[in-house]
């Protein structure tokens, strides 16, 4: 793996400053995510600004969720987030397009076979 | 959606040393190409990135300017249910501002850097809300027309090659409809009332009528910007494409509200299949967004004073949550 970097703002390519100190003493940053109905996973909503996550999570409502969007909400310091690199040529991902085998469209000898 | 919605650093050595320009261009340029989205982490070139901060950052500030002529209203809304209505449509405009907002932090912008160029007057945002709300039929123009004006230049933003703001968009563009519909509502019961509501609603889409065209932007010729913009698809259609598109849909809709739309070269043109329509005071235009319109200074202001006002809060929460943070720290200590 080639440097994991985090998906922090203190990555912030204009200002180099890092999130949570600010000039002005800004808030930092949170990502939120939506279980829109039981029974489906949480996805990504988008990102908030909070004091701490009693604030981001009273805000994500606020924000995210005033047509009833959601039934459950989670807040995630956006620097708590360690992300892969994004794709390239040389793909982080690639092993998993050499291993066909792992897919049954590999196997043609069930072909016609009935419940197989 | 990627949970990483942060930018990559600038350049990021990688095993391989620095990263190849005329290679990652080459990606980006594919990826445009075949209607790819790029997301905040990818490679992009600079003018893009600053073409977007510079978009976005615009149109957030759009919808948190916006909030104010209609907040005009809310203290004296003509009933209950219009005043819950105006509310939730004026807090919808912020959310749409903080949806935007965040769209553009994934390109390396920071919050704080926004709110300052927009209270320091060095950010602009729409033209449109530089003018006055004097009647509470406005609030019935400014939901049909600028609203309506809003929803044909957003719908194909919601296809923006930039996956951020195409998402902000999807979710902006869902919660407009009923901006519009309220607003047409309003103007359907006053331009179907007492003599005196139709005059104020004729009155309040005299008003609004011009000022909406120019939403689109300037004209096509005079855009130098766009052209860049629909090659990297951001924008799908230029600035005239789009007022004639709002000309076309909004006619019929004058004709159902029995009111008229200023202009005396309006007709249609049966060998263009649209409507014509007369010339745009662009002088105009270009005093209002050079802050000469009507409220410039007040809208400025008025925001000034929000955040001057907040700072102590945001001040204090900052505070508790520090010391939140430090007693949750010492407790932890204490108990290990």
């Amino acid at each position: 793996m080639t440097n994991p970097t985090t998906a922090s703002g203190t990555e912030n390519t204009t200002t180099g400053t890092p999130a949570g100190s600010t000039p002005t003493g800004g808030w930092p940053l949170w990502e939120v995510f939506i279980r829109s109905n039981r029974g489906l996973s949480h996805v990504h909503a988008g990102s908030l600004h909070a004091a701490d996550a009693r604030m981001a999570l009273a805000n994500a409502r606020d924000l995210y969720t005033r047509r009833s969007e959601g039934v459950s909400l989670w807040v995630v310091p956006s620097e708590q987030i360690t992300a892969s690199e994004p794709d390239s040529k040389d793909s982080y991902f690639e092993p998993a397009a050499d291993k066909v085998y792992r897919h049954p469209t590999f196997y043609t000898r069930a072909e016609g076979v009935p419940h197989l | 959606m990627h949970t990483a919605d942060r930018p990559a650093p600038a350049a990021v050595p990688t095993q391989h040393g620095q990263p190849d320009t005329t290679e990652a261009q080459a990606e980006f340029d594919a990826r445009i190409a075949a209607e790819g989205r790029i997301e905040p982490r990818d490679w992009m070139p600079e003018a893009y990135r600053k073409t977007l901060i510079r978009q976005i950052g615009q149109h957030a500030h759009s919808e948190i300017i916006g909030m104010q002529p209609e907040g005009n209203w809310i203290t004296r809304a003509p009933s209950l249910k219009r005043k819950s209505i105006l509310m939730a449509k004026v807090q919808d405009e912020a959310g749409h501002g903080l949806y935007l907002y965040s769209a553009a932090e994934t390109l390396g912008i920071d919050r704080d850097t926004m709110t300052e160029q927009l209270i320091e007057g060095t950010a602009r945002y729409s033209s449109i809300f530089n003018y006055p709300t004097p009647t509470w039929a406005d609030m019935g123009a400014i939901g049909w027309l600028v609203d309506g004006a809003a929803i044909c230049n957003q719908v194909p933003l919601c296809r923006a090659s930039y996956g951020p703001y195409a998402r902000a968009m999807v979710r902006i563009c869902k919660e407009e409809s009923f901006h519009q519909r309220q607003g047409f509502e309003i103007l359907y019961e006053l331009s179907h009332g007492t003599e005196a509501q139709k005059a104020m609603a004729q009155d309040a889409v005299d008003r609004w009528w011009w000022p909406s065209l120019m939403m689109f932007g300037p004209p096509d010729a005079d855009s130098p910007n766009s052209a860049q913009s629909m090659a990297w698809k951001i924008k799908r259609f230029s600035n005239d494409e789009l007022r004639q598109r709002f000309v076309d849909m909004t006619v019929p809709q004058s004709e159902v509200l029995g009111l008229t739309l200023p202009d005396p070269d309006l007709k249609w043109n049966e060998d263009r299949g649209h409507y014509d329509f007369g010339e745009i005071d662009w002088t105009e235009f270009k005093e209002v967004l050079k802050g000469r319109g009507p409220c410039n200074h007040l809208r400025i202001a008025n925001r000034k004073a929000a955040h001057d006002n907040g700072a102590w809060v945001r001040e204090a929460a900052s505070a508790y949550a520090a010391k939140q943070s430090r007693r949750t720290a010492d407790a932890y200590q204490e108990a290990s």
